[in-house]
């Protein structure tokens, strides 16, 4: 989702930032995006789990494009879990990613939106994080921390215009949720770009994507959690 | 990669961050950099030595202009050095931590019957900001600039080298750092004398005046008396009534003034409303934004100095410290009522002249404003004494402290003004003050300071810092 976001900003002119942890992925975008019209794309490789290179990346980043006006956040790791499994490790790699490197990202930019008074940060996180599933309890977990996370932004950095937008998706189509079983409404990662951006552009606060998701997660939200323990949603 | 392993990050902390002055009318992005000790400062200097770059030292930011702002440098935020490191409560005497808020050493001296000898129009500025600008208060009259009730500090040269430096030891040091405004070296430690109080509130009495004259002849005449001296004027108040104005002269209480002194010197007794008008503080600069134009800072002003004569049946009143002192800080973030897209804002532009002449210059920059149509939303009248700092900015004299609005369409006139301003000063042999300028130039402050101490100052520049590592924006436009 992440490509398909720097690709449609490109494209409408805006100097864009890609920053993936495999090369080969930014060197695809870059190849791709060689000889089109519309701003600059600049690149870096880096793992989002490495949280405290993250200030040095950051400062390089918006020093060459010239400011920062947005920043989303769309890492995020989904390893398979077994229903026995409980790999500690595994888990907190996936605090690092989705959670500590989103922190540390954000925080960069907060500081940096804060001070301008200014700027945009959307987080992708996701349906899971509304409750705690069998599947993967980690991944839930990250999310719903994510969640908490960004509105706390948002109340924080409101006062000082800046826009915070908590992106949840349901089913797209991406290496996360290739030959997973039961995908429905699933959509494209270029559709799902076009909407955030829709999203941002009508600073919107938390915003499932497509829309017909929130009736699924206010459902969702609302089964008792007796009920929902039984169940396999 | 483990999460434990991720935490390991570098000292000292840094962000990218857009770095501005507290009038907002000038700014840049840079990197901001926050030791929390003197060894972080001394990475700084190194970090910045190796890379060619030069570091700009900032405390909260409370300054006007571009004091503690540096465009294509690394800015060095030095307000997590923030701890008390001593307060003696039998003397009065306390050793801060540069980054200690003037807010933190009045709260920790109050209760124990002390208050700070300096304190600026807001609390929030900290301890090495306020005496790299050597600020003064609405008594300077009486007992100088703040550097005048320290006792000793600590300075981090650009060397690396911790210099200890007080009036008999280093004391070229000591009297060039302070108002040095940051050039010659980091203060990490302050050891600075606080005043005995008798009670947590103060004697206040207010004075409505109708002329420009009859404010300085009311001032001139408490000198003696009164610990504290401020005139609020009415800028658009023009003709016969140009600077006319509320003056509020406070004093000490004495011993047995006050019945119940344990009362009156609680922290709870010294916070300033919650709410204004009903309104809670947050929001008021929503709506003084509403007045923030000419037709509604004419009425605000006008309305002001109205209620002021209400005020003056009063006579005289009680205030508590916190009160009478912080009038800034009445509103949070009244300044974002300018505006609060980047480089809209204000600027003050405050020149000190001596007594001899106060009068007729400020008379003259007033007519002035109202002539080209800029005319300040705040305009505040202080009377001075020397000091003897480096680069200070006391003389025996007057200040009018003017807020202007800065705006884009406006900005071009409103320096040209500024210019004017700066002449009439210094050709009166007046001076400005680094806190809150953002307009002279190199010429006017070598016209304005001492010859002798301004070549002083440079030469002891050159020799602690000898690749010019410590710089600012306001460095750059007035030392060059």
């Amino acid at each position: 989702m992440g490509a398909a976001l720097v690709q449609r900003l490109r494209a409408q002119g805006w100097n864009v930032g890609a920053v993936a942890r495999r090369r080969e992925m930014l060197q695809e975008l870059q190849h791709k995006d060689a000889g089109r019209a519309g701003g600059r794309l600049v690149v870096r490789a880096h793992d989002a789990a490495r949280a405290h290179e993250v200030p040095e990346v950051f400062e390089d980043l918006v020093r060459e494009l010239g400011g920062l006006d947005l920043i989303v956040y769309a890492a995020g790791i989904m390893p398979k879990v077994g229903p026995q499994e409980y790999d500690t490790e595994k888990d907190l790699d996936q605090l690092a990613v989705n959670v500590g490197g989103c922190i540390a990202w954000c925080n960069a930019a907060a500081r940096l939106f804060h001070t301008q008074r200014s700027g945009s940060i959307v987080g992708i996180s996701s349906i899971a994080g509304d409750r705690g599933r069998k599947g993967n309890p980690v991944y839930g977990t990250t999310k719903a921390a994510m969640n908490t996370y960004l509105e706390a932004l948002r109340n924080r950095l409101g006062e000082y215009g800046v826009h915070v937008l908590t992106i949840k998706p349901g089913f797209v189509d991406t290496d996360m949720t290739k030959g997973l079983p039961g995908l429905f409404w699933l959509i494209s990662a270029d559709r799902a770009a076009e909407l955030v951006l829709k999203a941002v552009r009508s600073k919107a606060t938390v915003r499932y994507v497509p829309k017909r998701w929130w009736f699924v997660g206010t459902v969702i939200r609302c089964i008792p959690s007796f009920v929902f323990r039984k169940m396999n949603v | 990669m483990k999460p434990r392993e991720a935490l390991r990050f570098p000292q000292p902390a840094r962000g990218w961050e857009y770095v501005e002055g507290w009038g907002m009318a000038h700014g840049a992005h840079a990197r901001v950099l926050r030791p929390q000790d003197v060894a972080g400062i001394r990475a700084a200097f190194s970090l910045a030595r190796r890379e060619g770059v030069p570091l700009g030292p900032r405390g909260t930011g409370n300054s006007y202009g571009d004091a503690s702002v540096l465009t294509n440098g690394y800015v060095l935020d030095l307000s997590r050095m923030d701890r008390i490191l001593d307060f003696d409560a039998t003397s009065g005497v306390a050793t801060l931590e540069g980054g200690v808020t003037i807010e933190s050493l009045w709260k920790r001296a109050l209760p124990a019957g002390w208050w700070p000898t300096v304190v600026s129009g807001t609390m929030y500025p900290t301890a090495g900001g306020a005496l790299a600008m050597n600020i003064h208060g609405k008594n300077q009259y009486r007992v100088g600039t703040i550097g005048e009730s320290v006792r000793e500090i600590d300075l981090v040269l650009p060397t690396g080298d911790l210099v200890t430096a007080s009036r008999e030891h280093e004391s070229d040091l000591f009297h060039a750092a302070i108002g040095g405004f940051g050039m010659l070296g980091i203060i990490t430690r302050v050891v600075i004398a606080t005043k005995h109080v008798h009670s947590g509130d103060m004697e206040v009495t207010a004075k409505s005046t109708r002329t420009l004259q009859a404010t300085m002849d009311w001032m001139e005449a408490r000198r003696a008396s009164a610990d504290y001296l401020v005139a609020w004027i009415d800028a658009f108040s023009r003709g016969e009534t140009l600077g006319r104005g509320l003056v509020h002269a406070a004093r000490h209480l004495k011993p047995g003034e006050d019945p119940d002194p344990a009362l009156t010197l609680r922290i709870a007794h010294q916070e300033l409303p919650r709410a204004i008008l009903g309104i809670s503080k947050g929001e008021v600069w929503r709506a003084l934004r509403l007045f923030n134009h000419d037709p509604g800072m004419r009425l605000v002003n006008a309305t002001k100095w109205t209620l002021g004569q209400h005020e003056e049946a009063q006579n005289p009143h009680r205030q508590s410290h916190a009160a009478f002192a912080f009038l800034l800080d009445f509103v949070p973030n009244w300044k974002w009522a300018y505006g609060r897209t980047q480089k809209r804002g204000l600027i003050q532009v405050q020149p000190f002249v001596p007594a001899a002449r106060a009068h007729d210059v400020f008379a003259a920059i007033l007519a002035r404003s109202q002539a080209v149509g800029l005319v300040p939303y705040l305009a505040v009248l202080k009377r001075h004494r020397p000091d003897p700092f480096w680069l200070t900015h006391g003389l025996d004299g007057w200040s009018l402290a003017l807020d202007y609005k800065v705006a884009p369409e406006s900005r071009a006139d409103l320096w040209r003004l500024a210019a004017e301003i700066t002449r009439l000063t210094i050709e009166a042999g007046g001076r400005f003050y680094p806190a809150k300028d953002l307009v002279i130039g190199r010429e006017d402050a070598r016209r304005m300071w001492p010859a002798d101490k301004l070549d002083a100052f440079l030469a002891l520049k050159r020799r602690v810092d000898p690749t010019n590592l410590l710089q600012t924006d306001l460095s750059r436009r007035i030392l060059g």
